[in-house]
């Protein structure tokens, strides 16, 4: 009998549920309580589930360090990027309602659409790192001071 | 001091007690980490205070349903203290890792051990220790 | 102003989740086992995330619950395992000032609130301008229905990206103090940054 097998067992069942419902939050944000912020929130809570279950060393092989560095900084660029392609077609800096020139309603979309996976991406990558910098710590306090 | 004037304004004041609750925390103990987490509750009680202005009587979430005569409650607050949670936590992180490197340097986290360390290494140890 | 005629439920839940607020923030003052007051800082979170419900803030509400309920307690309880698990008694207890300090400052604010515009009152100058004109020109220049979003996404788009800037720098601040595991430690006797 592995140590923690209800654990192990009820976290693989959760876990795809946890990141659909991550995703769903990121894209329903327009029509639902939801948005960039939570559901980053809740992406990274599922990679930080897996971690504590199945250990660091298997969550890092799955989401190694690399690409959450990469991920880190792609989202902030995103949405800066956005907004120089505002800046490009002929509008002001982040101006959306150029993005789509026959439609600006459309445009808003768009815009909104793009910036909110870039502040997803950042904001998931980020707690992700944290979590991996506070728990690839060397521990220095014994475990008989609980 | 009628009752409704009461009614209008008790939220405003049990805010304002849990931050004194929270500023208390942060200014008596010495703890660092139990500093964090009173600046945590000082920060919650911050955005109770913010939200029950927004709130409307008879409104209900700003979310916009087909239908006619429907109140919603004041958006903006809503939107400024989302980006503050967010704030808060990403400052709570860096002020954890600060800690975790005081704790790795000086060998504890209560504030007068360290002070006193410190003082050591400046002064020298006094002949009264 | 009818208050009492119509008996409002949602005042009766404001003062019962307010309640718990209370008791919780004063056992965290008081309570010195750092495990304990990590958690009762997860359950005053998880609590006023339910108030904000209460206070038609869903948004908030979603962020406060995954953020103060999930992140801060786990990266709470990641560096009370690096650090230590209980608060210790102070030699000499110096706490008449604080208290006295928070006393003074509580007393003051509460006096600010007299003056202001009452719980609830649709013609508050925070709710009457452009909280009012937002959900007005969302429909027609935005067509999002979740007005949250349109303000925060386009209206107030400068806002969110320093945010997203904030997060980000949070994350290279954790990762300077602290390092990430890329780079595997040589044997030395100093500790390294990084490794």
């Amino acid at each position: 009998m592995t140590p923690h097998l209800v654990l192990r067992v009820v976290t693989k069942i959760l876990l795809s549920p946890i990141i659909l419902f991550a995703f769903y939050v990121q894209f329903h944000g327009d029509f639902s309580p939801g948005g960039g912020f939570q559901a980053g929130v809740i992406f990274g809570v599922a990679v930080i589930l897996y971690a504590l279950v199945f250990g660091l060393d298997m969550a890092k092989k799955v989401f190694s360090p690399r690409i959450i560095q990469i991920l880190m900084a792609l989202g902030v660029m995103i949405y800066a990027g956005v907004g120089y392609v505002g800046l490009f077609m002929g509008g002001a800096f982040l101006d959306y309602n150029v993005l789509d020139p026959s439609n600006p309603v459309h445009g808003q979309h768009y815009g909104i659409m793009f910036v909110e996976m870039g502040v997803g991406i950042t904001v998931s990558a980020v707690m992700v790192g944290i979590f991996y910098a506070f728990a690839g710590r060397n521990v220095e306090i014994s475990d008989e001071d609980w | 001091m009628s009752a409704e004037f009461i009614l209008g304004h008790y939220n405003y004041w049990i805010a304002i007690v849990l931050m004194m609750v929270g500023l208390y925390t942060v200014m008596s103990r010495s703890n660092l980490v139990k500093k964090l987490v009173g600046l945590n509750v000082f920060q919650t009680s911050v955005f109770m205070l913010y939200i029950s202005m927004g709130k409307i009587k008879g409104g209900t979430a700003p979310i916009i349903t087909p239908g006619e005569g429907v109140i919603y409650s004041n958006p903006l607050p809503h939107v400024l203290i989302l980006t503050a949670i967010v704030v808060g936590v990403a400052t709570m992180a860096v002020g954890l890792a600060i800690i975790v490197r005081i704790r790795e340097a000086y060998g504890t986290i209560e504030e007068n051990e360290i002070l006193a360390i410190d003082h050591d290494l400046e002064f020298g140890k006094s002949t009264n220790a | 102003m009818t208050f009492f005629a119509e008996f409002d439920m949602s005042i009766f839940v404001d003062v019962v989740l307010l309640t718990f607020l209370l008791m919780a923030a004063f056992a965290i003052v008081v309570m010195r086992h750092l495990f304990s007051v990590v958690m009762v800082g997860g359950v005053y979170s998880l609590v006023s995330a339910a108030f904000f419900v209460n206070l038609d803030a869903v948004d908030v509400a979603f962020t406060e619950a995954a953020v103060g309920g999930g992140i801060s307690t786990v990266l709470l309880l990641g560096g009370l395992m690096l650090t230590s698990r209980r608060e210790k008694l102070p030699v000499t207890r110096r706490s008449v000032i604080p208290l006295l300090a928070a006393v003074v400052t509580g007393s003051a604010l509460i006096y600010a609130t007299f003056d202001m515009p009452d719980f609830e009152d649709p013609d508050s100058p925070a709710n009457a301008y452009v909280g009012r004109d937002y959900m007005e020109r969302t429909p027609r220049e935005i067509d999002v229905p979740n007005v949250v979003t349109a303000v925060l996404a386009s209206y107030r788009g400068f806002d969110t990206m320093g945010e997203t800037a904030v997060v980000f720098t949070a994350g290279l601040g954790v990762l300077v103090l602290l390092g990430m595991g890329l780079r595997v430690a040589p044997a030395t006797d100093k500790e390294e940054d990084g490794t």
